[in-house]
């Protein structure tokens, strides 16, 4: 069956909060924070990119299991921060696990749910035969214009899914995907920051989608949100995932473990596989996970997840790498003086 | 720094790495040498992959830097001794505060610097402290 | 080999020099030299420049020919050889001109060091410095010239007992002779205080713990010993001239704080010159950051490892102790144009042998030394003169 065989997470160590972003525009935290449920969000080191964001993850999924990284035979990045416009953030990851060169890769770009696209495009390529092990990832340093109110949100941190099937941790047994041309969030090229519809990406964006790709899984596989133990939602902010769990009949109970958001902020292509992660952190065998993302433009991916008895037992040593909540442990906060130093926001000479 | 090749030849050591061993003598090294020192003609080298860890030999905070390294300052600067023996200099992404001799460290995956705004950006090896 | 003398010597004025170019430089302490010798340029056979990094300061290289041409003597055609080992690169340029002269190949010959460094920015400069270490190993990751001293300063003050106070009297020491050298680049004097309140470049290192950026020239003219008497009254022979080579990268080091290489060319040069360390009256050292002094002074074998601080604290360093150590200044207060330095060097102890250093003349100086150092210690030079 194909599945996840290994995961990695990495989020870099600086956090801001959301009330410090706030107090420089003269924005009431309070409002924000309530409205959002969004506290602190991460933010990139100097010398953190999406690259090594995702090299970290990478590695910390090795970490957990033994695999020749010459069996992985495809390496997809998805990202809206890609550190090139064009060259690869994929052939970078490759070779610093040790991958390349007897691989294919690329770059994906679906807003935030570029990730999970890497993800199906693996599960296709191993079911086919094409490859033995394909890794996909999300990462991103997101970007939010000053001031904007995506700047109280955007985060950076990443997460690497190991796509094989030899004795997966968790089984992958279905995914189908809502796919829409809607323009609620976008990024031209050449532009620094991405600009968005307001309101209008909630119901025509995140909702329409998301509910539509959940549903379709729905019909497609006669289940229902009482079959899973668990739900990740792409989670922009803590409102949406909450919000969209509701209506589709989930429980508060079942997407806790990978709602994340409120300490880490939207990470975008790295927020529901972040979720995932989070989930998994914390799955027993046999525990069922549901997984919807959602990227602007718009899209959702959904997934039927199944944990094994892997997680809990021979190759895969889930202790090998930090896993989410230790990740989130011990922030450095940081003022938006420094904030913007991080995030390139000051104009060097 | 602006030639590409001689960053790009240099990949597989900056990104993981990789050194070189004597097997007449069993001296590793890294940076890479192609020709040992100790056993000079007689002596057989092959590749050896780091496992990266290793401890703060010595270091200083650097303050004022080459144009290219500007923005990072301060930053940490140290020789590491890694475990199999050789030492290199690296960055050590900690609070200058924290810098110490002896410190434990272990090998992160970073930006070292960019050839401007324009130009390749230059990955590779810094350190961080094991906690 | 024939013994070798120095029959004029020749030094601009150090420091931001901005009217003045890099062949202009050169041109004036070559005048100089062929003044203080009372010879004509057309006497000279062969001349030997040392110089680090005309390429990336003044985007000029092939500057051998460059200054036997602007010296009036491309028509001569004499042999004109530019010769680099970073900040040692004037003293090799020197021992390269004795050996040409010892061997019988040459009889007059000039070596001179130029560096122009101040036609670029600042940050520019300490790029092109840090070329003098490993580029692939050391520069790329960001180690800076200070940044790799401050290095060495560490290690050796988690070993042996120097404190901040002795390693700032480095400096005011040094400024002290500055002061009294009319070509020096700082002529005041400081307080250890001024060393502690300035800024910090490299931890431990402060600003006034590190040379200068320097323009500056400086030449000498040698000629065969038995003939030097045609030139000058007072001919100061060559007694040693050694040269030891170490690993480029720092990190490669067998000890960190000792540079090996100044070891062995330090003792090389005693046994070269059957003289021993009670024999030397003053000594200039490499001291492009005060902790290189600290190190110098032991590697020559002046004292033990650790206990440079405490001679420096003492006085035994300073002028009127009893082995003055940077009587021109030093790297620290006459300045580092880095090519010219190892000639600076041996045009200050001709000074002081001669009899000729005015207020810092050191009473009854027969025999000096010079300790030249080319990156963090990978080529070294040390000469012995004597009169």
């Amino acid at each position: 069956m194909v599945g996840i065989v290994t995961y990695g997470v990495y989020i870099p160590k600086f956090r801001i909060k959301v009330e410090e972003i706030a107090r420089v525009w003269g924005g009431n935290a309070e409002d924000v924070t309530g409205g959002l449920g969004v506290f602190s969000k991460s933010v990139p080191d100097l010398d953190e990119d999406t690259a090594t964001i995702a090299v970290e993850a990478a590695r910390n999924a090795l970490r957990r299991r033994e695999i020749d990284p010459r069996d992985i035979e495809a390496v997809y990045v998805g990202s809206e921060s890609h550190p090139y416009a064009v060259k690869p953030t994929a052939c970078t990851v490759g070779e610093a696990i040790g991958a390349t060169p007897t691989m294919t890769a690329a770059d994906f770009e679906f807003a935030c749910k570029a990730g999970t696209a890497g993800i199906q495009t693996c599960m296709g390529m191993v079911a086919s035969g094409m490859i033995r092990y394909g890794l996909a990832i999300g990462s991103d340093v997101a970007q939010g214009a000053p001031s904007d109110a995506l700047e109280y949100t955007a985060a950076a941190g990443g997460a690497a899914y190991l796509i094989g099937n030899d004795d997966p941790i968790a089984i992958l047994h279905r995914t189908c995907s809502f796919t829409t041309d809607t323009p609620d969030f976008w990024r031209r090229e050449g532009q620094d920051y991405p600009r968005h519809g307001g309101r209008f990406t909630g119901e025509p964006g995140y909702f329409k989608h998301v509910e539509g790709a959940v549903r379709l899984m729905f019909e497609q596989t006669g289940k229902n949100p009482k079959d899973y133990t668990y739900a990740v939602f792409h989670q922009p902010n803590a409102k949406f995932p909450q919000r969209v769990a509701k209506i589709l009949g989930f429980s508060a109970d079942q997407i806790k473990p990978g709602l994340v958001v409120p300490r880490l902020g939207n990470t975008y292509s790295g927020s529901s596989l972040i979720g995932l992660a989070a989930t998994l952190d914390v799955a027993r065998p046999g525990d069922r996970i549901f997984m919807a993302s959602f990227g602007s433009g718009a899209g959702s991916d959904a997934f039927d997840i199944e944990v094994t008895d892997a997680i809990e037992a021979g190759a895969f040593h889930r202790d090998a790498a930090p896993g989410v909540e230790k990740l989130l442990e011990n922030p450095v906060y940081i003022g938006y003086a420094q904030y913007a130093r991080h995030k390139g926001k000051i104009v060097m000479q | 720094m602006s030639s590409v090749a001689r960053f790009w030849r240099k990949i597989p050591q900056r990104y993981n790495l990789i050194g070189s061993r004597c097997t007449n003598c069993g001296r590793y090294f890294f940076p890479p040498r192609s020709f040992c020192p100790d056993c000079r003609r007689t002596g057989k080298i092959e590749e050896h992959k780091f496992l990266g860890t290793g401890e703060v030999v010595t270091f200083t905070v650097v303050r004022s830097a080459s144009e290219q390294f500007q923005q990072m300052t301060p930053y940490v600067l140290a020789i590491v001794k890694l475990d199999e023996g050789p030492r290199l200099t690296a960055q050590v992404v900690c609070n200058p505060e924290e810098a110490r001799i002896g410190m434990k460290v272990r090998p992160v995956f970073r930006r070292i610097s960019a050839d401007g705004e324009s130009g390749v950006i230059h990955y590779g090896t810094k350190y961080v402290p094991v906690n | 080999m024939r013994d070798v003398a120095v029959i004029g010597i020749g030094c601009t004025t150090f420091g931001e020099k901005w009217e003045t170019s890099f062949r202009d430089l050169f041109l004036e302490a070559g005048a100089l030299a062929l003044e203080d010798a009372q010879l004509s340029g057309e006497r000279i056979d062969a001349l030997y420049v040392g110089n680090m990094s005309a390429g990336r300061f003044v985007e000029q290289e092939h500057v051998g020919a460059l200054i036997a041409d602007y010296a009036g003597l491309a028509s001569r055609h004499i042999p004109s050889t530019r010769v680099e080992s970073a900040c040692c690169s004037g003293s090799l340029a020197f021992r390269q001109a004795v050996i040409a002269v010892a061997s019988g190949l040459e009889e007059i010959v000039v070596a001179a060091g130029v560096e122009k460094m101040t036609d670029v920015e600042t940050s520019t400069s300490v790029d092109a410095l840090a070329a003098a270490a490993d580029r692939e190993w050391e520069g790329f990751v960001g180690a800076t010239f200070p940044g790799l001293y401050a290095m060495i300063a560490t290690d050796y003050m988690h070993r042996y007992p120097l404190t901040r106070e002795q390693l700032a009297k480095v400096a005011v020491k040094n400024h002290y002779n500055g002061a009294r050298n009319p070509i020096a680049q700082f002529q005041q004097e400081i307080t250890v205080d001024t060393v502690l309140r300035s800024s910090l470049v490299s931890d431990p290192l402060r600003l006034f713990d590190c040379s200068p950026i320097t323009d500056g020239a400086a030449a000498v003219i040698l000629a065969p010993l038995e003939r030097a008497r045609e030139f000058c009254d007072t001919p100061v022979r060559v007694l040693a001239s050694t040269q030891a080579s170490d690993t480029i990268a720092l990190h490669d080091r067998r000890d960190i704080s000792t540079l090996d290489a100044s070891v062995v060319a330090g003792k090389r040069a005693f046994q070269m010159s059957g003289l021993a360390l009670r024999d030397i009256d003053l000594v200039e050292v490499h001291d492009c950051f005060t902790i290189a002094e600290i190190c110098a002074i032991e590697d020559l074998g002046f004292c033990r490892k650790g206990e440079a601080g405490k001679l420096t604290e003492e006085g035994v360093t300073a002028l009127n102790g009893d082995l003055p150590v940077n009587t021109s200044g030093g790297l620290k207060a006459c300045g580092h144009p880095v090519g010219a330095t190892g000639i600076k060097q041996v045009c200050e102890v001709v000074l002081q042998l001669r009899g000729e250093a005015g207020r810092r003349q050191v009473e009854g100086a027969e025999v000096g030394m010079t300790h030249n150092v080319g990156g963090t210690g990978a080529t070294v030079a040390v000469h012995i003169l004597g009169v």
